[in-house]
C-alpha cells in the first residue's frame, strides 16, 4: 500500500511538473524564431512596427524563457529523486541523448540569450541577429534531443536487454524510432500555433482597450495568418501520428477511439460517451457509423484495435485507463477544430477588400473586425496551452502501464520516498505552479494593457532582460526614455519611471 | 595495467573529473549571482536594480553548469544518482523551489506593475536564500556521509550558513568589479564581512571530514601525504590573509586592482574543492560506492565523451565570448 502511494503521488508529481515546464518551451521555441523573422523585417522594411513587435515579444520570450529553465532544472532534478528505476534500467540509452541535449542546446541557448537580450548596443547588428537565430535554434535543438528519448520510450528499438540493462546496439535506429519524426513534428506545429494564437489573442486585446496602432493591426495579421496556415498541416500531421500509434501502440488508440470490443471492422467513431472501465463499454455514446475505420483504415471493413485484446487470460490489464485518454484526445481534437474555425474565419474576412477609415478600398481594414471575433480571439489566447497538455496527456497516459514501452513499467521505476514526503513536496510544487501561472498570465495581459494605453513597455522598466535593445531602438524615437535615468529623484533611477497611470 | 587502454577504468574516471570541474565551475559562477541575491537586503532600490544589471547576461549560462553537473551524474553514474538524490530529497525540493521562485523574480520584478515590485525583491532575496542554504546544507550531509542524524544534521546546518555567508563574499568581490562609487565601496563592506564564512565554511569541513572516515584521516594525515598536501592549506591561508590584508584598502581609485578579490576569492574555492576531491576519491557516494562501481557502460560513456570532446571547448569559448562582449561597469542596463 505505501508503495503504491509513493507510485501515485510520484506519479502526480511528475505529471505536474512537466506540464509545467512545457508550457513555456512551447512558447518559447516558435517565439524565438517569430522575434528573429520581426528583428528582419525590421531591418529590411525599416518599418517602425516591426521594432514594436520585436520590442514587446522579447519580453514575453524572455520571461517565458526564464520559467522554462527554472522548471527545467527541476524535471532534471526528478528521475533521480523520484524515478530512479528509470536511469538504472535505460541510462545507457537516456543518458547519452539528455547529455547532448545539455551540450548543444542548453548551453547554445543560455549564452546567447545574454547576448540577445542585453547586447543591441554592445554587439554589430549582425551579431545580435545571429545570437537570436542561435538561441531560436537551441530551443528548436531542445525539443529535439528530448522528443527523441520520449519517442525512444514510446517506440523503443535499437538496443539489447542484459541482466536486465539497457545497452544501445544502433544510435541510429534509436534517434530516428518510429514514432520520432511524427512526434517532432506535430510538436513544433503545436509550438507555432500556440505562438499563433498567443500572438493573435494579445494584439486583439489591445485593440480591444482601444490601440489604434499599426502594429496592433500587423500582429493580427501576423498571429492570424500563420495560425490558419499551421492548422490545416498540424492537422494532417496529427492524422498520420495517430496511423503510426495504431500501427506501433494499438492498445494507445483503442483508448483513444474508446473501442472496447469491436474487432470486425465498421467500427463508429465515438463523438461523446462516458467509458466505463467497470461494465468495459461506453456509457451514452454518440457516434458516427463507420467513423474510426474510415479515419485509422480509409475504408469501412478496416479492424481497429478493441481494448479487449489487451486484457490476459488471468484478466491483467495491459491497457492504459481509458477515460482520461479518451477525453484528453477529445479536448486537444476539439480545440483544434475549434482553432480551424477561427483562424480561418479571421483571415477570410480580413483579407476582403474593403473600404477603410479614408474611404479607400483595401485589404486587412482592422476596423471591419467585428468585436465578437476579437473577444474571441481574446479567449482563445492560451488555447495552444491547452490543446498541448492535453496531446500529452493522451500520448503519455496512452503508454501506461509501461514507462518505456514494453521495457520498463512505471512501477518499477519509481523511488521508495516515504509517501509523506513525496505528498508535501507535491504540494508544495503545486502552489508555486498554481501561483506563478497565475502571474505570467496575468503579467503578459499587464504588458498588453500598458502597451494599449501607449506607455510603450521599455520606458517603464528598470534593468531587465529585453531592456537594452528597446532602448537601443527606441532612443531615436520620441519619448524621453533615454533622458529619464538621468532625472532626478531615487524612483528614476535605472530607468525605473513610475508609470503614468 | 593497461591503465589508459581499459575504458572501464579511464572513462568513469574521467566523468568524475568532468563532472567535478562542472560542479566548480558552477560553485563560483551561480556562487556570485546567488551572492548578488543575498546582498539584496543591504541595498537601495536604485542599488538593487545595478547589482541585478550586473548579472543579467550571465545567470542563465551559470545555473546550466548545475544542469551539467547534475546530467553527468544522472547520466555517468546512474545508481549514484538515485542514491544521492533519494537521501536529500527534501534539501533538494527547498533547492529547486529557491532557484524557481529566484529565476523567475529577475524577470516578474520589472515586468509586473511596480506595486508588486518590492514583492519581486523579496522573492529574489528569499529564493537566493534557500538556494545557497540548501547547497551548503546539501554539502554538509554530503561529508557526513549522507546519514541523517541530530549530529549530521547540526553540522550540515552550520555549512548551510558558512556557504551562504561564502556566497555573499564571492557575489560582493564580483560587485567590486562591476560597480563604482558608493555601491562599490558598500560592496568591499560587505566582502570585508563575508569572508568569515568561507574560513569557516572551509574550516568547518576541513576538521570534520578525517574525523568522520578514518579513510580520509589516513589520507591527509599520513606520512608523507601531509607533506605533498601541504600547498593546499598553506596556499589557501595565503590567499585569505591577501584578502584581509587587500580589502582593507580597496577600493582603489584607479579600479586597477579591483578583479583581485574576485580572482583571489575563485582560487580559494578550487584549492577547497579539490581538497573535497581528494578525500572522497574513489567514492561517489561515500564510503559506499566508488565511481567505478557506479558507472554506466563503457560503449555509453564513450558516445557522451567524443560529443564532450567537441562540445565543451565551444562551450567554452562562446562563455567566453559572452563575458568578453559584457565586461567593464555595469550601466543601468548596458543602454549603450
Ligand atoms: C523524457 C521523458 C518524458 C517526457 C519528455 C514527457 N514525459 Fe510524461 N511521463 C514520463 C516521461 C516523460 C514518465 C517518466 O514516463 C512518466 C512519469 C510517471 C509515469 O507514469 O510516466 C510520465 C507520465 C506522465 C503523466 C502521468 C501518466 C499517468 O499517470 O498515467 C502525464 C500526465 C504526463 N507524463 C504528461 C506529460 C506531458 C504533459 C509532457 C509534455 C512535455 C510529458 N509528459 C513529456
Ligand atoms: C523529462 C523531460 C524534460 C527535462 C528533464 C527537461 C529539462 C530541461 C532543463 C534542465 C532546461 C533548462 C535549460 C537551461 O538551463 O537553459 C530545459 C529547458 C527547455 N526545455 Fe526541457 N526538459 C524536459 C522536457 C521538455 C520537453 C518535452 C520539451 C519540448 C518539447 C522541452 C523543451 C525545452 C526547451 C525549448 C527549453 C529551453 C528553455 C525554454 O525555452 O523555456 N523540454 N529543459
Ligand atoms: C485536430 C486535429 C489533431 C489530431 C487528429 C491530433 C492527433 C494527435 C494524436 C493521435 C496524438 C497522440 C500521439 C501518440 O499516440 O503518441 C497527439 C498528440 C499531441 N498533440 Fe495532437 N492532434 C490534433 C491537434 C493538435 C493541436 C491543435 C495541438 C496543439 C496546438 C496538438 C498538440 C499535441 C501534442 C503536443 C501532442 C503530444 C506530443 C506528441 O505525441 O506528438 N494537437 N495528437
Amino acid at each position: 500500500m505505501e508503495a503504491l502511494d509513493t507510485l501515485v503521488l510520484s506519479r502526480i508529481q511528475f505529471a505536474a511538473n512537466i506540464s509545467f515546464h512545457i508550457l513555456f518551451p512551447t512558447i518559447t521555441i516558435a517565439l524565438g524564431w517569430a522575434l528573429l523573422f520581426f528583428k528582419l523585417r525590421f531591418q529590411w522594411t525599416g518599418d517602425a512596427k516591426w521594432m514594436e513587435a520585436y520590442r514587446f515579444w522579447v519580453k514575453v520570450f524572455a520571461l517565458s524563457f526564464a520559467m522554462g529553465v527554472v522548471s527545467g532544472i527541476t524535471m532534471s532534478f526528478q528521475f533521480g529523486t523520484n524515478w530512479p528505476g528509470f536511469m538504472e534500467t535505460v541510462g545507457n540509452v537516456a543518458g547519452p541523448l539528455l547529455a547532448y541535449e545539455v551540450m548543444t542546446a542548453f548551453f547554445l541557448e543560455a549564452v546567447f540569450l545574454g547576448i540577445m537580450l542585453f547586447g543591441w548596443r554592445k554587439v554589430p547588428s549582425w551579431l545580435h541577429t545571429t545570437a537570436t537565430f542561435l538561441v531560436a535554434f537551441g530551443t528548436t535543438m531542445s525539443a529535439f534531443w528530448i522528443l527523441v528519448l520520449n519517442s525512444w520510450m514510446h517506440t523503443p528499438q535499437g538496443f539489447e536487454l542484459r541482466d536486465g540493462v539497457v545497452h544501445a546496439t544502433s544510435w541510429m535506429e534509436i534517434v530516428f524510432n518510429p514514432s520520432m519524426p511524427y512526434r517532432l513534428a506535430h510538436m513544433l506545429l503545436a509550438s507555432g500555433l500556440t505562438v499563433a494564437f498567443l500572438i493573435l489573442g494579445i494584439a486583439a486585446f489591445r485593440r480591444l482597450l482601444g490601440d489604434q496602432r499599426e502594429e496592433v493591426r500587423s500582429q493580427i495579421r501576423f498571429g492570424a495568418v500563420l495560425a490558419a496556415v499551421l492548422i490545416p498541416v498540424q492537422i494532417f500531421a496529427g492524422d498520420m501520428h495517430g496511423l503510426n500509434t495504431q500501427e506501433y501502440q494499438p492498445a494507445k488508440v483503442a483508448a483513444m477511439e474508446g473501442n472496447w470490443s469491436d474487432t470486425d471492422g465498421r467500427t463508429p467513431l465515438v463523438l461523446f460517451a462516458i467509458p466505463d472501465p467497470e461494465a468495459r463499454e461506453n456509457r451514452f455514446e454518440v457516434a458516427i457509423p463507420n467513423g474510426a475505420s474510415l479515419i485509422l483504415g480509409h475504408k469501412p471493413e478496416h479492424v481497429v484495435p478493441s481494448l479487449d485484446e489487451f486484457v490476459t487470460e488471468d484478466g491483467e490489464m495491459l491497457h492504459p485507463p481509458v477515460a482520461k485518454v479518451f477525453w484528453a484526445f477529445r479536448v486537444m481534437v476539439g480545440t483544434g477544430m475549434a482553432m480551424l474555425a477561427l483562424s480561418w474565419i479571421t483571415v477570410l474576412h480580413f483579407a476582403r477588400k474593403r473600404e477603410d477609415a479614408n474611404g479607400v478600398r483595401r485589404r486587412w481594414v482592422i476596423s471591419t473586425l467585428p468585436r465578437p471575433l476579437l473577444w474571441a480571439m481574446v479567449a482563445m489566447t492560451f488555447s495552444g496551452w491547452l490543446a498541448t497538455l492535453a496531446g500529452w496527456y493522451v500520448t503519455e497516459i496512452g503508454r501506461q502501464p509501461w514507462l518505456v514501452s514494453g521495457v520498463l513499467t512505471t512501477a518499477e521505476a519509481v523511488a521508495q520516498v516515504p509517501a509523506g514526503m513525496v505528498l508535501s513536496t507535491l504540494l508544495g510544487y503545486l502552489a508555486v505552479y498554481a501561483f506563478l501561472t497565475l502571474a505570467y498570465v496575468s503579467v503578459i495581459f499587464y504588458l498588453a494593457r500598458r502597451a494599449a494605453r501607449g506607455n510603450p513597455v521599455g520606458t517603464l522598466e528598470s534593468p531587465g532582460s529585453g531592456q537594452a535593445e528597446v532602448e537601443a531602438i527606441a532612443g531615436a524615437g520620441p519619448r524621453g526614455g533615454r533622458g529619464g535615468r538621468d532625472a532626478p529623484g531615487g524612483g528614476t533611477r535605472g530607468g525605473g519611471l513610475q508609470p503614468a497611470e | 595495467m593497461e591503465w589508459f587502454g581499459d575504458p572501464a577504468v579511464w572513462l568513469p574516471w574521467t566523468f568524475a573529473a568532468l563532472m567535478g570541474l562542472s560542479i566548480l565551475v558552477y560553485v563560483v559562477l551561480d556562487g556570485f549571482d546567488l551572492g548578488v541575491g543575498l546582498l539584496f537586503p543591504f541595498a537601495s532600490d536604485a542599488e538593487k536594480d545595478r547589482m541585478i544589471a550586473s548579472i543579467g547576461p550571465f545567470w542563465d549560462a551559470n545555473e546550466t553548469w548545475l544542469v551539467l553537473a547534475i546530467g553527468i551524474l544522472l547520466v555517468a553514474f546512474p545508481v549514484a544518482h538515485g542514491l544521492i538524490l533519494t537521501s536529500l530529497y527534501l534539501p533538494v525540493f527547498l533547492l529547486l523551489l529557491g532557484l524557481i521562485l529566484r529565476g523567475v523574480s529577475f524577470e516578474f520584478r520589472v515586468k509586473a506593475h511596480v506595486r508588486y515590485k518590492e514583492r519581486w525583491n523579496l522573492a529574489f532575496w528569499g529564493g537566493s536564500l534557500m538556494a545557497s542554504l540548501s547547497q551548503g546544507f546539501m554539502l554538509g550531509l554530503y561529508v557526513m556521509g549522507l546519514e541523517w542524524s541530530w549530529a549530521t544534521v547540526a553540522f550540515a546546518s552550520l555549512t548551510a550558513v558558512f556557504l551562504t555567508v561564502g556566497y555573499s563574499f564571492i557575489g560582493a568581490c564580483w560587485i567590486i568589479i562591476k560597480t563604482e562609487g558608493p555601491l562599490q565601496r558598500k560592496a568591499v563592506e560587505w566582502a570585508r564581512g563575508g569572508i568569515w564564512g568561507v574560513i569557516l565554511g572551509i574550516g568547518a569541513i576541513s576538521a570534520a571530514s578525517p574525523l568522520v572516515s578514518p579513510r580520509i584521516w589516513g589520507k591527509w594525515l599520513g606520512w608523507p601525504e601531509s607533506l605533498l598536501l601541504a600547498p593546499l592549506p598553506v596556499l589557501s591561508a595565503a590567499l585569505i590573509a591577501f584578502l584581509w590584508w587587500k580589502l582593507r584598502r580597496m577600493p582603489y581609485d584607479d579600479d586597477r586592482w579591483n578583479w583581485t578579490p574576485f580572482a583571489a576569492a575563485m582560487a580559494i574555492f578550487a584549492l577547497a574543492f579539490l581538497g573535497l576531491a581528494y578525500s572522497f576519491y574513489p567514492y561517489v557516494v561515500p564510503e559506499r560506492l566508488t565511481i567505478y562501481e557506479a558507472a554506466s557502460a563503457p560503449e555509453a560513456l564513450f558516445i557522451i565523451f567524443i560529443g564532450t570532446l567537441v562540445v565543451l571547448p565551444t562551450i567554452v569559448a562562446y562563455t567566453a565570448l559572452a563575458y568578453w562582449i559584457f565586461r567593464g561597469k555595469a550601466q543601468d542596463l548596458t543602454y549603450d
